[in-house]
């Protein structure tokens, strides 16, 4: 009879329910919600807060650390090295997101046109994306390898100089941005995409019946309705490009001449490659703190141009 | 217009879309296509992309010489394990967090969407110290723990119980089915389609993860495939038909998987993508 209860009047029901109802329904909330929730929490917010004090001390992982308190923070700042893979990461970024999103709205646009080939081209640009970096780096290897490469016989049938690519210390961050942005353009892309249909199509008819040019259509109708997701795609992107790691580690692996290194990648070989974990993990919090700046920061100036996806 | 534009035999759009087609398909042909040729094809200027017959000596020093039948099957484990306790316990944790109530639910789930904005490059220092110390770095478990549930596959269930109509729930219950008889056998069924993109999503992320196995694994027998093939591509460079056949390996399950189900996997990147 209660169950017919709760139907209609739950509250007045809940505070005439024993004690022991109440625990018995705790109990299977958390044996629904605790495992999932356990392992979520004990695999980050843990290790998160551990990171913290590892962080502030000197420790190899084997003898007991000795803590330093903020002086990993402090020698971070001054660490040329450090220094140098900040500038890479930031150049990076800066060429990877805009790009990256200029892109997907051009290819989005040319997707969403009723012609023919239409189901092929869609499925030739979203296949990479499925493909993993650490593959996409190996293949990318050998496409821009500078003796028998496809890239180079591309450059030479175009009567372009042959060029070092990869192995140039000038050259090699440009060319893992371009791989990136093959592997990862068919997510803004989809996204994209998926706006562009959600826009009503009566919109845009309407503009077009007021004589707006196509240009216009796209300026003043299509272009705002786009905004919310130009956020999204500028957070996430933004996330990716400083996170990059695979497709470094199976091109250049930092180099040459460190000029691919990373503020990933340099984090991983202060942990796992010369074991200084403290200062490798003060490193990691420091790009913690820059990456939810950044992501603050696109929010913020994205609410304030009126954006409200956030 | 529309109906105008589809009976002309081309579009401007064509100009642009066919060599872009190529631009990202191109690469992997010529991926397929090498990890077929002799190493004295491979190493021509400038290049051939057809073989001039099937050489399979690629797959077979890879699979005589490398462990790499053993890395497969070690990625394929690790990435069912995955998928199966995502679609177990993310839906357990979904369902608690949309429809049950206790005490507690309402923090447990902030600090669970808070975990989202923590970077794996934080959490892989502690998290390989804590592995060490329980005893599994090094095994394959150390590659799938990580991987058992994440705060998005708890948030994208979540958010699919909630969107649910509850009176088929009420109805059961009425009937006498309890919380558990409920969700297995009227709620499950019914969430199909979310359970099949976090299956993609998951399947995607482990099947691709490279950063924490290169980190928690160092026995060559352990290896998941992205690991193997990245240090095998270190050691052996110059091995291009061994390192495509190991490539398409590592990449032709999921393309595959792809093309048969590319509706599914597009609705995975689309939800990843306004998850917000």
């Amino acid at each position: 009879m209660a169950i017919t209860f709760a139907a209609s009047s739950h509250a007045t029901v809940r505070q005439a329910r024993p004690r022991g109802r109440a625990v018995r329904r705790n109990l299977t909330g958390w044996a629904f919600a605790g495992p999932a929730t356990a392992l979520v929490v004990g695999l980050s917010l843990f290790p998160a807060i551990w990171a913290f004090f590892i962080s502030r001390a000197r420790w190899n992982g084997i003898s007991p650390g000795v803590p330093v308190g903020w002086s990993n923070y402090e020698r971070l700042a001054s660490d040329p090295d450090m220094l140098a893979a900040a500038r890479h990461t930031l150049l990076l970024t800066v060429l990877f997101v805009p790009s990256s999103i200029m892109l997907g709205i051009v290819i989005a646009i040319a997707l969403n046109q009723r012609i023919r080939l239409i189901g092929f081209y869609r499925t030739c640009i979203f296949v990479p994306y499925v493909a993993s970096a650490a593959a996409t780096g190996i293949l990318a290897g050998f496409v821009f390898n500078p003796q028998f490469g496809a890239a180079n016989d591309v450059l030479r049938h175009l009567g372009i100089p042959q060029q070092q690519f990869l192995e140039s210390p000038t050259q090699a961050l440009y060319v893992i941005c371009v791989i990136a942005l093959w592997g990862e353009v068919g997510f803004t892309t989809v996204i994209y995409l998926a706006a562009l249909q959600d826009i009503p199509k009566e919109l845009v008819e309407a503009a077009r019946m007021d004589g707006a040019s196509r240009w216009r259509v796209f300026r003043h109708v299509t272009m705002p309705e786009l905004r919310p997701v130009t956020v999204f795609a500028a957070v996430w992107q933004t996330i990716t490009a400083v996170q990059l790691f695979d497709l470094i580690y199976t091109t250049t692996r930092g180099g040459p001449l460190n000029s691919t290194q990373t503020v990933v990648y340099y984090i991983y070989e202060l942990a796992f490659q010369t074991q200084r974990l403290g200062y490798g993990a003060a490193a990691a919090y420091l790009l913690f703190a820059v990456t939810l700046l950044l992501t603050l920061g696109i929010i913020w100036y994205s609410r304030r141009r009126g954006s409200e996806v956030f | 217009m529309q109906s105008f534009k589809r009976r002309l035999p081309f579009s401007a759009w064509h100009l642009l879309l066919m060599p872009l087609a190529l631009l990202f398909v191109l690469p992997l042909v010529q991926m397929v296509l090498t990890s077929f040729m002799s190493s004295a094809e491979i190493n021509q200027f400038p290049p051939k992309l057809l073989p001039t017959s099937l050489h399979i000596e690629g797959y077979r020093a890879l699979l005589t010489e490398t462990p790499a039948l053993r890395w497969f099957a070690n990625t394929v484990l690790v990435s069912a394990v995955s998928v199966l306790a995502h679609l177990v316990l993310c839906s357990m944790a979904g369902y608690g967090f949309a429809r049950l109530k206790f005490a507690g639910r309402g923090v447990a789930f902030l600090v669970i969407i808070a975990t989202v904005m923590i970077p794996i490059q934080l959490l892989m220092i502690p998290t390989y110290l804590m592995f060490a110390r329980i005893g599994i770095v090094d095994t394959l478990a150390a590659a799938f723990v990580p991987w058992l549930a994440s705060a998005f596959g708890i948030f994208l269930m979540r958010q699919f119980f909630l969107a649910l109509p509850v009176e088929l729930e009420e109805a059961a219950r009425i009937d006498g089915c309890g919380t558990w008889r409920t969700f297995r056998s009227i709620v499950l069924p019914l969430a199909r389609p979310a359970l099949a993109t976090l299956a993609v999503f998951t399947l995607l992320s482990s099947w691709n993860d490279l950063l924490w196995p290169l980190v928690a694994i160092s026995d060559d027998n352990r290896f998941t495939l992205q690991v193997g093939l990245a240090n095998f591509q270190g050691m052996r460079r110059t091995e291009w038909s061994q390192l495509m056949a190991g490539n398409v390996l590592a990449t032709a399950p999921l393309i595959v998987a792809f093309l048969f189900a590319q509706k599914r996997f597009i609705a995975t990147m689309t939800f990843s993508g306004l998850k917000g």
